[in-house]
C-alpha cells in the first residue's frame, strides 16, 4: 500500500500549540481512526492537514499530487440558501450513485427543507464521495441515527477498497472500532 | 409617453434591472448584501468630489468605488462582523452630504445620485451599463461554481488549489463598478431596492440555485417595467416608486 499521508513529531495549534507530538501514517486503502477526548486537538490536525492551522514544530509529508478532501463538524451554510442536494453534488463533483434509499428520492429538495440528519448525510456524501485520494473526516456520525451510521460504515470500506485513504476522528468508539484498520488514541496537551 | 424621449433612460435601467437582482443573489450567497449599499456610497461620493475637481462625475464614481472594491477585503480582514461595509456606507453617505451642502455645483449632482436620474439618462449611460452588464453576468456565470463552493466547503476549495483572486479581490471590484453605474442611472436607493430585494424574496421561495437565479430576475424586471410606467404614469420620481413596489412585493410573498 503506497503512503499517502505522514507526520513525524507533528505539533500544531492556532495561537499556540495545542497536541502533543505525533507520528502518523494513512496509507491507500487504509482507514484510521484518530480518538481522543475533548480539548486534545483532533479537529486541529485535520485543519493542519488542510493547511489551516499552525504547525509548530514536527513535518507533514504528502505524497505528490494526493488529492485531499475535508469534511468539518460544522454543517455548511445551507439554511435560507436555494440550494438542491443534486446541485450540492455536483459542486464537488460527487456521484450520488450509492446514497442510501431514504436520501436518494429527496436530491431535488433545498438542503434547508430536509432533515437535520439527511442534511448532515448529504453535505457528507458530498465530499466523501468528492475525487479525492485522502478523505478526512472530522465526527462524521454526528446527528445520524442507527441507518446513518450503518450505511456510513459500509460506504467507507468501500471507499478504501476502492483505493482512497481514511482518516476518521470521532468519539463513537463503536463506529471507530466497526470501521477502523488501526486507532491512533491522542493524550491530552502537556504543551503551555 | 414619447417612445424616442423615453426609450434610452427604459434600457439603461433594464440593463440594471437584469444585472442587479443575479448579483445580488451571489452577495447574498456570501452575506455581503451590506457591501452593496456601501458602494453605492462611496460611488456617490466620488463622483461629487470627481465634480468639484473638474473631472467628469462617473470617472470619479467609478475610481472611488473601484478603490473601495480592491481594498474592502483588506478592512474586512481586520474589521469584523461586517463592520467595514458599514464604515464605508457610513464614510460615503458623510462626504457626499458635506460636499452637497457646501458646494451648490454639487447639490444638484448630490439629489440626482441619491433620489435617481433615469429619465435623464443618455445613450452616454446606456452604453457603459449595458456592456458592463453584460461583461458581468458572464463573468457570474463563469465563476459560479467557484463562489458557490468557496462559501459551502471552503476547505475544499482551499484543498483543490483553486485560484482565490478571482472570488475575492475579482468579485468585489466587479460588484463595485456595478453599483456604481447603477446609482449613476437609478440613486443609491433605486439600486439597492434591486440588488437586496429580489435575491431576498426568490431565496425564500426557489427550489434550487438556478431557480433562484430566474427568480430574481423575474421579480427585478417586473418589478422594474411596472415602476417605470408607474412613474412617468403619475408623474413621479422613479427611484422611490420602484423601491415601494418592491417593498409591497416582499410584504406580500415574504
Amino acid at each position: 500500500m503506497s503512503l499517502l499521508l505522514r507526520t513525524e513529531k507533528l505539533v500544531v495549534g492556532w495561537q499556540q500549540p495545542a497536541t502533543q507530538p505525533l507520528d502518523l501514517s494513512v496509507a491507500a486503502g487504509e482507514i484510521v481512526g484518530l480518538t481522543g477526548p475533548n480539548g486534545v486537538g483532533k479537529s486541529t490536525l485535520l485543519a493542519a492537514f488542510a493547511g489551516r492551522a499552525k504547525v509548530f514544530s514536527g513535518r507533514i509529508e504528502q505524497s505528490p499530487g494526493v488529492r485531499l478532501a475535508l469534511q468539518r463538524q460544522d454543517v455548511p451554510p445551507v439554511v435560507g440558501m436555494p440550494l438542491s442536494g443534486r446541485e450540492l453534488l455536483a459542486l464537488t463533483g460527487a456521484a450520488s450513485d450509492g446514497l442510501p434509499t431514504w436520501l436518494a428520492g429527496r436530491l431535488d429538495i433545498r438542503l434547508d427543507r430536509l432533515s437535520g440528519g439527511q442534511r448532515h448525510y448529504l453535505t457528507l456524501w458530498a465530499v466523501l464521495q468528492a475525487p479525492a485520494d485522502l478523505v478526512l473526516l472530522d465526527e462524521p456520525t454526528n446527528n445520524l441515527d442507527v441507518a446513518g451510521v450503518a450505511h456510513l460504515t459500509e460506504h467507507l470500506r468501500d471507499r478504501a477498497a476502492a483505493g482512497a485513504g481514511i482518516l476518521v476522528v470521532s468519539h463513537d468508539t463503536a463506529f471507530v472500532d466497526a470501521v477502523c484498520d488501526r486507532v491512533i488514541g491522542l493524550r491530552g496537551s502537556d504543551v503551555d | 409617453m414619447s417612445t424616442e424621449l423615453f426609450l434610452i433612460p427604459f434600457l439603461t435601467g433594464l440593463a440594471c434591472a437584469i444585472v442587479l437582482p443575479v448579483l445580488g443573489c451571489y452577495l447574498r450567497l456570501r452575506d455581503e448584501w451590506l457591501a452593496a449599499l456601501a458602494y453605492s456610497h462611496v460611488a456617490a461620493a466620488g463622483a461629487l468630489l470627481a465634480l468639484l475637481a473638474g473631472v467628469p462625475p462617473v470617472l470619479g464614481g467609478l475610481s472611488t468605488a473601484a478603490l473601495a472594491g480592491s481594498g474592502r477585503r483588506l478592512f474586512a480582514q481586520r474589521l469584523s462582523g461586517g463592520a467595514s461595509d458599514a464604515l464605508l456606507l457610513v464614510g460615503g453617505w458623510a462626504i457626499a452630504v458635506l460636499l452637497a451642502a457646501n458646494a451648490p455645483m454639487a447639490e444638484r449632482l448630490g439629489h440626482a445620485l441619491f433620489d435617481g436620474q433615469l429619465y435623464f439618462a443618455s445613450s452616454q449611460e446606456l452604453w457603459p451599463v449595458a456592456s458592463g452588464g453584460l461583461v458581468v453576468l458572464f463573468a457570474l456565470r463563469a465563476l459560479s461554481s467557484r463562489l458557490l463552493l468557496a462559501r459551502v466547503y471552503p476547505d475544499l476549495f482551499r484543498l483543490r488549489g483553486l485560484s482565490a483572486w478571482p472570488i475575492q479581490v475579482g468579485f468585489d471590484l466587479m460588484a463595485a463598478f456595478t453599483l456604481a453605474l447603477a446609482t449613476m442611472s437609478l440613486g443609491v436607493m433605486g439600486a439597492f431596492a434591486l440588488v437586496f430585494i429580489p435575491p431576498w424574496l426568490a431565496f425564500r421561495r426557489a427550489a434550487n440555485w438556478r431557480s433562484g437565479l430566474r427568480w430574481a430576475l423575474a421579480i427585478g424586471v417586473l418589478a422594474y417595467v411596472a415602476a417605470f410606467a408607474l412613474a412617468l404614469g403619475l408623474d413621479q420620481p422613479f427611484g422611490p416608486v420602484l423601491a415601494l413596489l418592491l417593498v409591497l412585493a416582499g410584504l406580500l410573498v415574504a
